[in-house]
């Protein structure tokens, strides 16, 4: 039935209400989207919009209240290797050396391998991010931005077929964050993995991904567009800003998050019955109202000319 | 940085060593004066009362810090020397107190981490055994020796199971509170790389848990130590309780303050050895 790489179809996530009475408060429904292999995708919307809930689910570690997970046509149930997962807290075993906590991943994913080949597969991922000469220390004695390439290092090294990054470098200053991002963007082009990143920042959104998925704020979010970041590859963060596209894009992404995030009463997509979030090239969108004037090409879509000139550093809520 | 301060926090361990000396100087010196025994000879000719008393104080006076010196060095310069029952060297009495301590503390230490393990891991266990814990923790260990020398019936076994019984709740208790207690990110990682139950607990939730369980380890051992004098003077035969009890019938108080002595010198070698072992599986978050 399903032919993309990752299907979720109709998931909701609901919890019981605080009495019998209460209505159950729902976090998300009718979310449904498709990931393609080698894609990546990032998912930005508001604090408790259910970002979080979906990657743990595709992760294995939460569960759907309803709905359905299916990747390369076998349904997703409880945590595996072949989903890797970085959490925005490193999540390294703090009594293992950097060294130590990356070949625990290798050493999961092929079992059968020697000691000798575990440490050089390991050692080959530490370097890439950058991190030969620390491999021997605890992650106390590692700052946040080198625990965190620890922890990119070992979810790349297990290669697995999709990837998971829950918010990776919401804990790292500007600086960091730029430097890893630069780093994962190296790492990932290596492998060409499929990965699914929650982030809190459109730049790096904008920096890192083929399409954004965003949001609209919970209760009953739902995934309302899939932005098509379109952009050559490779990317790098000092040009990208130059590249023409690059505000148009930035601003249509700003003005969801500040606007039409809470506008949006998603209750009519449901009327659609399986919705798949609306494909939207921003750059496509400002070219068609330049020349005709008329009405947007998407229905959920209507950015208005006077706030795409509002370009915060960046956007961080809650 | 300012010189002086420097000097200042360098002369810390310095300055509380002469503090310590000065305590020890001061409180056996004041020991030593109060507890003279009278001269000998001196003075007026002795009244018959005093020749029968063979110049001995009126009341008993504890012995003073240089007797217990000599007999310390006495002791010590011959510590495994076995002259029958009631005379044996304070290594063999030492030796034997060990020797029951490590082995009930060994086997507690056997039942309590995996029973820990299991009712950190299962609310379920937790549940049902809470109650049982909570009703035998509080009995006094050497409340069983009257039990377990009936069931036993051997007195050897016997403070050996007192050993036991009184060792393995700090054990039990910590072990369940430190596997508890590990974070469900670290489990998560487990999760996500599929690791068996068995994996997960040897290779997460045990090295995670491991400073709880060695402090639970630490605290039982000490406790095992504060209980084997006790249930030796109870039992009798061998060991540093009995021989505590055994020169008190004798009325040897130099050797009873020397054998207290030793007793603390060990109990804290066992505490520093556990907290030596400790070292190796902290880890800083």
């Amino acid at each position: 039935m399903s032919h993309a790489f990752v299907e979720v179809q109709k998931a909701a996530k609901r919890f019981p209400g605080a009495s019998k009475e209460a209505e159950p408060l729902t976090v998300f429904e009718n979310i449904s989207f498709q990931l393609e292999k080698g894609e990546f995708v990032c998912i930005i919307g508001h604090s408790g919009c259910g970002k979080s809930t979906i990657m743990n689910a595709l992760a294995g570690l939460d569960q759907f209240s309803e709905g359905s997970m299916v990747m390369e046509n076998k349904e997703i149930s409880g945590p595996g290797l072949e989903r890797g997962v970085v959490f925005q807290n490193y999540s390294l075993l703090p009594w293992l050396t950097a060294l130590e906590n990356v070949r625990f991943g290798v050493r999961a994913r092929w079992k059968a391998w020697s000691d000798r080949e575990v440490t050089d597969h390991s050692m080959k991922y530490l370097e890439m991010v950058g991190l030969k000469e620390v491999v021997d220390r605890k992650p106390s004695q590692l700052s946040g931005g080198m625990r965190q390439r620890v922890s990119i290092a070992r979810a790349f090294a297990t290669k697995p077929k999709l990837l998971l990054l829950d918010e990776p470098f919401g804990a790292l200053d500007a600086l960091t964050r730029g430097v890893i991002q630069d780093e994962l963007i190296k790492i990932w082009s290596q492998d060409q993995q499929t990965v699914f990143m929650i982030t809190h920042d459109v730049d790096e959104a904008i920096l890192l991904a083929d399409r954004i998925f965003l949001m609209t704020n919970g209760p009953q979010a739902r995934i309302a567009e899939a932005v098509e970041i379109d952009l050559p590859r490779p990317r790098q963060r000092a040009e990208i800003v130059k590249h023409p596209h690059f505000y148009t894009i930035r601003n249509y992404l700003v003005d969801f998050l500040v606007n039409r995030s809470s506008e949006l009463r998603t209750q009519e997509f449901d009327e659609q019955g399986l919705r798949y979030p609306t494909p939207v090239n921003p750059v496509q969108l400002e070219d068609a109202e330049a020349t005709t004037d008329s009405t947007p090409a998407s229905p959920a879509t209507e950015p208005q000319e006077n706030l795409v000139k509002f370009t915060p550093k960046e956007i961080r809520h809650g | 940085m300012d010189r002086t301060t420097t000097e200042w926090k360098l002369s810390l361990n310095v300055r509380a060593t002469i503090l310590a000396v000065m305590l020890l100087v001061v409180g056996l010196g004041v020991w030593e004066g109060l507890n003279q025994s009278p001269l000998m000879g001196g003075g007026a000719e002795l009244s018959e009362y005093e020749q029968l008393l063979a110049g001995a104080d009126e009341s008993a006076k504890v012995p003073p810090p240089s007797e217990i010196a000599v007999k310390a060095w006495q002791e010590l310069s011959n510590p495994f020397y076995d002259a029958g029952p009631n005379d044996k060297g304070i290594g063999i009495q030492l030796g034997y107190s060990l020797y029951r301590v490590l082995s009930g503390y060994l086997l507690a230490a056997l039942v309590a981490i995996p029973i820990g393990f299991l009712i950190g891991m299962s609310p379920l266990a937790y549940r049902a055994l809470n109650p049982f814990i909570q009703v035998l923790r509080p009995i006094s260990p050497l409340a069983w020796m009257p039990l377990a020398l009936f069931i036993i019936r051997d007195s050897e076994a016997s403070a050996i199971f007192v050993i036991f019984i009184c060792s393995i709740w700090p054990m039990l208790l910590n072990t369940a509170f430190g596997v508890a207690g590990v974070r469900n990110d670290w489990v998560n990682v487990a999760r996500t790389h599929e690791l068996s139950s068995l994996q997960t607990a040897f290779k997460v939730i045990l090295p995670a848990a491991a400073p709880t369980i060695l402090t639970g380890m630490r605290i039982s051992i000490g406790i095992a130590w504060l209980v084997i004098v006790a249930a030796e003077m109870l039992v009798g035969g061998t060991g540093i309780g009995y021989y505590v009890w055994n020169e008190w019938n004798n009325l040897d108080l130099t050797s009873v303050i020397f054998s207290i002595l030793m007793i603390g010198v060990v109990g804290m070698l066992l505490d520093m050895s556990l907290a030596y072992i400790a070292r190796f599986v902290t880890y800083a978050e």
